[in-house]
């Protein structure tokens, strides 16, 4: 009996990179054949929990033995697909499976409310799908099979968007799958003109054989076409406009869900373009890359933070605080140094964190209240002072207040941005976070200082299954800003790996 | 000059399904016209892949002792995968579209947009 435990444990461990994906991939079909939301429930949370245990695994074994090659269905590269997993795609696949789970956690009391009792393990079947996508897209080594994973977690997610309670629901939803068609398919492009100058879909033999070619206008215009593809899909400004109204009018474990990982995992995509296969010399040196990051980030920076003041609805106004967020970290990749990722990878990590505490808590709220928009959340911060905790940390964290994890991204930000000797940068990155401080206050006022609107039942918090998956997520933002090992050390392992000291 | 645009006339053929289908996905606001835009952008890149792995004198890739020269199949599969992406997003895109349809009454963007504007 031992032995053969021992034995499918060996089995197991060889198969991980796979098991990573195979097991929420089951699991989706499972959570349709359910048919009942309870049931579908414990298959999808039982899969992303067994997800999270593989990334942990996959992540622990990465960063002390080195980098995990695996031939999928025993077919050698380049005819097979290859799974590899590094520092950097190891700390990724961690970030989303973990999300996932807590907001599964999250997910029942608030689904029962949002969403009508016939298609909630549809719910479940969606996001265990796109979460599946999710990990296939960070796990693999193969440029087409990026591909064939984003679609899957973008048809997922137009699919969970649509289920939002309200009918804009519906056009946001529909808005988001045209533009991030275009976003896949010019990504599509990109990887077919990839795949006709060097014959070859993995991403190493890619990387071999690119240097050779680095004139070649097709690889030019292949550069050009991924990179445009992945800025849609990750929201990069001016190419936002799908992300507000998805965000917004998403059920809120959706938004909570999407928010923290869908954008993070097509920026990951595009530092590994990037650094792995094209290389920061072609992208930084030869092509302007530095400055056609840096450019639209600094705008989203106060784009961004600008417009979410004037959001009435707090979920809409998270939304474009997220795009300044994006900013943040294309504006960490665009210094092109191992400072500057490794800022970027902390920054993805810290910022899931605390956007995955925000809209939980705004999913707590819409519970309690039925409603995000300012106006109905006055007086809120006495009836419900848990769920205000959470917000508070958390968006002392959005702001980057020392002891919390934000504070650690804008400090290896700031010292990333000094180091590249760009000072005025700086200023600009303090300046942008005064607009962040001036929505969260905003929120946090009109919860404590306002009185309730007359009318309004007197809300309780929402129930434990909610609130405890977010005070969860508020109090990583706090362990995570004193103990920073874990994220810190992943990144810089990480943005060692996607440089390879290619530049000075 | 003229002999080279003339043999690349598979590039111009996609660069011009692309270029229309990307014009109408813009500048129509018929919910269902967008999607026959998307579908005709995706459906360029099908052709662009699909026309890439052809082999000047190359046969289809079926061994046999009498031809040396064969077709690339690799980009036809890859194409098969996403056929079926188009085919399931273009589903997704109607079904969309029906219950816009069902919720506004309409599936014109101007009036949807004006409804939103209104409630």
């Amino acid at each position: 009996m031992n032995g053969l435990i021992t034995s499918l444990l060996a089995y197991l461990s060889a198969h991980l990179p796979a098991l990573q994906v195979v097991v929420p991939l089951v699991a989706a079909p499972l959570c349709l054949l359910a048919g009942r939301a309870g049931l579908a429930w414990i298959i999808a949370f039982t899969a992303s929990v067994a997800a999270t245990a593989i990334a942990a695994t996959l992540a622990y074994l990465t960063f002390h033995n080195g980098v995990i090659h695996y031939d999928m269905g025993g077919w050698a590269p380049p005819w097979g697909i290859e799974y590899v997993v590094d520092t950097a795609n190891a700390f990724i696949l961690l970030l989303v499976s973990a999300i996932a789970t807590v907001v599964l956690a999250f997910s029942p009391a608030s689904i029962a409310k949002e969403i009508r009792p016939g298609s909630q393990h549809l719910f479940y079947c969606m996001f265990i799908l796109c979460l599946t996508g999710l990990l296939g897209i960070t796990v693999t080594g193969d440029a087409f099979n990026v591909f064939v994973f984003l679609e899957i977690s973008s048809l997922s997610s137009y699919a969970l968007i649509a289920l939002g309670g309200q009918r804009k629901a519906l056009t946001a939803a529909f808005q988001y799958l045209v533009m991030g068609t275009i976003g896949a398919t010019f990504f599509l492009i990109g990887v077919g003109l990839l795949y006709m100058m060097t014959g070859t879909l993995n991403m190493a033999d890619m990387q071999a054989r690119i240097p050779a070619l680095q004139d070649s206008r097709p690889v030019l215009a292949a550069f050009a076409f991924i990179t445009v593809g992945l800025a849609l899909k990750a929201a990069l400004f001016p190419l936002h406009l799908w992300l507000p109204n998805a965000y917004a009018y998403a059920p809120s474990a959706v938004s909570a869900f999407l928010a923290a990982t869908a954008t993070k995992v097509s920026l990951y995509v595009l530092l590994r373009f990037t650094f792995t296969i094209f290389g920061a010399k072609f992208a930084f040196l030869d092509l302007p890359l530095h400055w056609a990051l840096l450019a639209p980030a600094v705008i989203a920076m106060f784009a961004g933070s600008f417009t979410a003041i004037f959001q009435r609805d707090i979920k809409r106004m998270l939304a474009y605080s997220s795009i300044a967020q994006i900013g943040y970290i294309t504006l960490a990749i665009s210094l092109a140094s191992s400072a500057g990722i490794a800022a970027a990878l902390i920054h993805i990590f810290n910022h899931g964190l605390i956007k995955a505490a925000l809209f939980c808590a705004m999913g707590c709220i819409f519970y309690r209240i039925g409603s995000t928009r300012i106006e109905n959340m006055a007086g809120l911060g006495q009836q419900m002072p848990w769920t205000m905790t959470a917000i508070i940390i958390a968006g002392l964290s959005l702001l980057g207040v020392p002891l919390t994890a934000g504070f650690i991204s804008k400090w290896y930000l700031v010292q990333a941005t000094l180091q590249a000797d760009l000072w005025w940068l700086v200023l600009l990155i303090a300046l942008s976070s005064m607009l962040a401080l001036v929505y969260v206050w905003r929120l946090v006022e009109t919860m404590y200082f306002k009185d309730p609107p007359p009318g309004r039942e007197a809300a309780g918090e929402a129930p434990l299954s909610m609130l405890l998956p977010t005070l969860l997520l508020a109090g990583a933002n706090i362990y995570f800003g004193l103990d920073t090992r874990l994220p810190v050390s992943m990144a810089e392992s990480a943005a060692a790996l996607l440089l390879r000291g290619q530049l000075p | 000059m003229l002999q080279s645009i003339l043999d690349h006339y598979n590039y111009w053929i996609a660069i011009f399904l692309m270029m229309a289908g990307f014009y109408i996905v813009v500048a129509r606001g018929n919910l269902v016209k967008k999607l026959v835009g998307l579908n005709i952008f995706q459906t360029s890149v099908f052709l662009l892949y699909i026309t890439m792995g052809k082999v000047t004198n190359g046969t289809a890739p079926i061994l046999d002792s009498r031809f040396q020269v064969y077709s690339n199949p690799i980009p036809h599969v890859l194409i098969l995968t996403a056929i079926v992406v188009g085919i399931a997003t273009t589903a997704l895109g109607l079904a969309l579209v029906v219950r816009i349809r069902e919720s506004y009454g309409t599936i014109e963007e101007d009036e949807l947009d004006l409804a939103d504007g209104e409630t």
